[in-house]
């Protein structure tokens, strides 16, 4: 990187992550002004256009890629109208160790004096909390499931290539043919109509005066500018500005503007879950490349230098700040914009181009905690592109993860997608999903499926509470099968499920009705064409997930009772219980008869793996295929962010031996340390799931730095994820581990069992080495890793 | 019975199936690697109708097999899995026959034998030469066994294996004395400087594998 670059990481590196209150002042007057006076899309799109218009416009030094969420770098506004904070939140916001924002006390003034004042007992939070049962109450108190919408906005959605085809002058246009076409006669919802494209097209003006407010303050820095080189970047910058997005960007440079002034608009409109994505970014940028270079407006090295800048701009905004259950769920600044690379076009041939290796390296250079990036491999992309993105893995910070794109389609087409949607979707946020531009694909909670046995063990009682919160399935101790104890589980699973679903078409129809995104609408497909809103339904396809969490923990301990109660009838069910409630105090012989003794998940063992895939369609069947608010389907996905943790936190022991509070296994990962014989039998147990049916899963496998040093263990590593792919897994990251994990796994080697190094020449288990040769390992490592 | 598994039971005995069954399990990997199935040991050849059998199973299923064997069985058991076996992993220690007897009690003229048999039936081999510093890392053992692999027709590659300790433990476990246990790990540069040696008679040489 040049040093305009390395001076701008660095600054985005340092800049510490703060409140800022600009927002949450400017959308309060804005409501104090319009609220009652207008529609609620015509009032969100008002408070919009304020927010566009009045916002501190803010161009750092030495930057290309213009433009901020808040007054300058990691300053994060708050969303009020969503989530009010106390001013004790913001304290805590403040002093806490991790994923702390400093706010100051004048911040914590205007707070307590302008914000809370507005919106107490107005937030979606407070309203949607009012709405929810008792019942939901319990449960969610209990850890059963957690609910997205509480603090954010529903999001989860990528961008298409449409901004690169069109400026918002000509969405507008496309707003006003349907405003003009409307029929109030015979269509009896043209008003509702009327009111969302009114919105959206207050939304287009407003993003277009934003740009110009770009290009303006770009020509006020230009004329006060000493250094004539720099004078000329902002004259550009500014020229830039005036075109996007107003029109349709022209070069390289104004195509990656474009859409970080978009991604700057959605995520300012609303603080929606895991931002706004560029999805498929090597595909919309290469015509401006290709047409650059052939031109020769544009050189290999320029195109890099701005991708790169463009690659700041995420650092600079960490995810909003969270307080709660929301934090514990997904405790990050990471906010999940995701970069996906590769796959395929439209018309199904290999879309990787030059473009995509100039990520990878803009991916392996930066080594920025934001953006996210992945790789999405089909089995018509080259093994050189599995094979570049597989050396960046080795060199362990975690990215880019790796998807099938294959079955990526093919869950989407599964879902109904038409193939050219499918085939130019890909992955969001984690692992989820989507038809990029034409679908609102709306994650709503994780579900503690540990949890529900618990529940089930306790005849409907959760035992940390003492509450009943479920079902009455019959003291387990008189079962007299395992089949009897599985159908008890399903009928407190079923009893669960209706209860989050219950709560969510509440939540969702107060989104649709009060907290509509007209300027998100406009980039999703069809909404202009339905005169309908992102939250109500307007995109093409309109999918909620809910995602499970702790499928290794379940099976185990489902394997666990089958074999030690009802096969082997090794203890019975009253005795595995009090041990359970007395976290094994006093039972380590049965806990370590549990531990060592039970077939399970992660070892390609049938016995396990079965029993995997009953629970798995046991969720399926209960989640996939229910109806939506917005008219569309819900289906299921199997990741956990951080979720596991919390969610062990509020499960007691585990009959698989997971001691009261302990994390759950992770994604579909095996539980840790269960997994004893190495990686390719974890892919084969893995691929006993059937992904297709999922909207995404999610495997971690750990490696040293060591296996993965040479183009041996490159390919190898290439090897393993097709042959994960051949099985239609989802996706897979990689954990290439650090000495401090090798000291952990030295002083907790039953947590570390599953820990592969290289020997010499050879590969074992970490914890079966001598102490000798571990420490060995550890000092090698510890020159080797990052 | 021990729950913690705090004592292991090393070894198991498995039928024909079972083994065929595990190897069926990784099918997928091979398919992706050109990788395949490889008998090792201890010493294959030592249970030659196991060996056989088995070789027959995975040739009846189109998979790789390669031998991994020190050469010391009977001609005629060479012979027979040379029809099932793609690929020999080839001991050779030492030249010298008396050095031979020496160090691993028996004469290296079977192993010499068997080595051309297989190249005669057309069989690919990798040598693997084991490289105990002081003891067949000298000019004289090299230079030998170079001109004894130029000699034989479908040797494609040597690999030189640095000398390791690593079964030291096993022997302590065991309670075992190993007599080598204090020679020292040759260095990355030495074997480097062994490899070199092959390199100058013409011979493709691999350090490691």
């Amino acid at each position: 990187m040049n040093d305009r670059v390395r001076m701008l990481r660095q600054r985005s590196l340092d800049a510490v992550p703060a409140i800022s209150l600009e927002r949450a002042q400017i959308v309060t007057r804005a409501y104090n002004k319009y609220y009652g006076k207008v529609s609620i899309p015509v009032l969100r799109a008002l408070v919009f256009k304020e927010l566009m218009e009045n916002k501190t416009i803010c161009i750092n030094e030495g930057e290309l890629i213009v433009g901020e969420r808040g007054p300058k770098p990691k300053a994060t506004p708050t969303y009020p109208e969503l989530c009010c904070h106390t001013v004790e939140d913001l304290d805590v916001i403040d002093k806490r160790q991790k994923i702390f924002f400093r706010v100051s006390e004048e911040a914590k003034d205007i707070q307590r004096n302008e914000i809370i004042p507005y919106w107490k007992g107005r937030s979606m939070r407070d309203l949607m909390f009012a709405q929810m049962t008792q019942e939901w109450h319990d449960c969610y108190e209990s850890g059963i499931f957690t609910e997205f919408m509480e603090q954010r906005a529903p999001g989860h959605t990528v961008c298409d290539d449409k901004i690169y085809k069109k400026g918002f002058i000509g969405f507008k246009e496309d707003i006003e043919n349907q405003l003009a076409a409307l029929d109030f006669v015979n269509d009896m919802d043209a008003y509702n109509k009327q009111e969302e494209l009114r919105a959206m097209s207050i939304c287009a003006d407003a993003i277009i005066s934003f740009g110009l407010r770009h290009a303006e303050k770009a020509l006020e820095l230009a004329l006060k500018e000493s250094n004539p080189e720099r004078r000329e970047e902002l004259k550009r910058i500014a020229d830039v500005c005036y075109n996007v997005p107003a029109n349709a960007p022209g070069s390289f440079h104004e195509a990656l503007q474009m859409y970080w002034f978009v991604h700057l608009c959605v995520i300012t409109e609303l603080n929606t879950w895991d931002a706004y994505c560029p999805g498929r970014l090597d595909q919309h940028l290469y015509p401006f490349y290709k047409k650059g270079i052939e031109d020769g407006t544009l050189t290999p090295e320029k195109a890099e230098e701005l991708l790169q800048c463009f690659w700041i701009k995420f650092n600079n905004q960490p995810a909003p700040p969270k307080v709660g259950i929301t934090l514990q769920e997904s405790g990050t600044y990471t906010d999940f914009a995701n970069i996906n690379s590769g796959g395929l076009k439209a018309d199904g041939s290999d879309g990787v181009n030059d473009v995509t290796y100039m990520v990878l390296d803009v991916i392996d250079e930066m080594r920025l905690l934001q953006p996210s990036s992945n790789i999405q491999l089909s089995k018509k992309n080259p093994d050189r592109f599995l094979k570049r993105a597989c050396r960046i893995i080795s060199k362990g910070w975690g990215q880019p993860s790796v998807f099938n794109a294959d079955s990526v389609v093919e869950e989407l087409v599964r879902q109904g997608k038409r193939i050219e949607d499918a085939r130019n979707g890909g992955t969001s946020g984690c692992v989820e999903t989507g038809a990029f531009g034409k679908e609102a694909y709306i994650l709503t909670g994780y579900f503690n499926l540990v949890k529900v046995l618990e529940i089930t063990l306790n005849n409907g009682i959760d035992p940390r509470t003492g509450k009943k919160i479920g079902l009455e399935t019959g003291d387990p101790r008189g079962f007299e099968s395992y089949d009897e104890l599985m159908d008890a589980y399903k009928k407190q699973l079923h009893h669960f499920i209706e209860i989050k679903i219950r709560g969510n078409n509440v939540i969702e129809k107060l989104y649709a009705d009060l907290m509509p995104a007209p300027f998100l609408s406009i980039l999703t497909d069809d909404c202009i064409k339905n005169g309908k809103d992102y939250n109500a339904g307007g995109a093409r396809y309109n999918t909620n997930y809910i995602q499970g969490v702790g499928i290794g923990t379940l099976t185990d301990s489902f394997s666990a009772i089958k074999k030690h109660v009802f096969d082997d009838k090794s203890f019975t069910m009253s005795e595995l219980l009090d041990a359970l409630k007395n976290n094994f105090e006093g039972r380590e012989t049965m806990r370590q008869l549990i531990m060592n003794n039970t077939p399970k998940y992660g070892n390609d063992e049938d016995y396990a793996d079965e029993i995997m895939k009953e629970l798995f369609d046991a969720y399926y069947s209960e989640v996939n295929g229910r109806k939506t608010v917005k008219g569309g389907n819900y289906r299921i996905n199997m990741l956990p962010t951080t979720c596991h943790v919390y969610f062990g936190s509020v499960t007691g022991a585990t009959p698989d031996g997971r001691r009261s509070g302990q994390p759950q296994s992770e994604g579909i990962s095996p539980v840790q340390g269960a997994d004893m014989y190495g990686p390719t039998a974890v892919i084969k147990s893995a691929g006993k799931m059937d992904h297709i049916r999922t909207g995404g899963t999610l495997l971690n496998l750990k490696f040293t730095p060591d296996l993965l040093k040479d183009d041996e263990g490159i390919d190898k590593l290439s090897q393993l994820v097709r042959s994960y792919f051949k099985l239609d897994g989802h996706h897979i990251q990689f954990n290439v581990v650090s000495a401090d994990t090798l000291r952990k796994a030295q002083q907790n080697p039953e947590q570390y069992k599953d820990l592969i190094v290289r020997v010499a020449g050879y590969s074992d288990y970490f914890c079966d080495l001598t102490e000798a040769l571990q420490e060995e390992i550890i000092t090698r490592t510890e020159h080797k890793s990052l | 019975m021990c729950h913690a598994k705090a004592r292991e039971l090393a070894g198991k005995e498995m039928s024909v199936q079972e083994v065929i069954a595990q190897i069926e399990k990784d099918s997928i990997f091979y398919d992706e690697s050109g990788g395949g199935v490889t008998f090792s040991g201890g010493e294959p050849l030592s249970q030659p109708e196991f060996l056989l059998e088995l070789l027959k199973q995975c040739k009846k299923r189109e998979y790789h097999t390669a031998v991994d064997t020190s050469g010391y069985g009977a001609a005629e058991t060479t012979e027979a899995i040379s029809s099932f076996t793609d690929l020999f992993l080839y001991d050779l220690k030492l030249l010298d026959d008396d050095r031979h007897i020496k160090y691993t009690g028996v004469s290296n003229k079977l192993i010499l034998e068997n080595l051309r048999l297989i190249s005669r039936l057309g069989k690919k081999i990798y040598i693997r030469i084991p490289l105990i510093p002081g003891i067949n890392d000298d000019e004289e053992n090299i230079k030998a066994a170079a001109e004894v692999i130029r000699g034989i027709a479908g040797v494609e590659q040597v690999n030189v294996l640095p000398y390791h300790n690593i079964a030291a433990d096993k022997y302590a476990r065991l309670g075992k004395h190993c007599s080598l246990m204090d020679i020292t790990v040759p260095s990355d540069e030495y074997m480097e400087h062994i490899a070199e040696k092959f390199f100058n008679y013409g011979i493709k040489v691999k350090i490691g594998g």
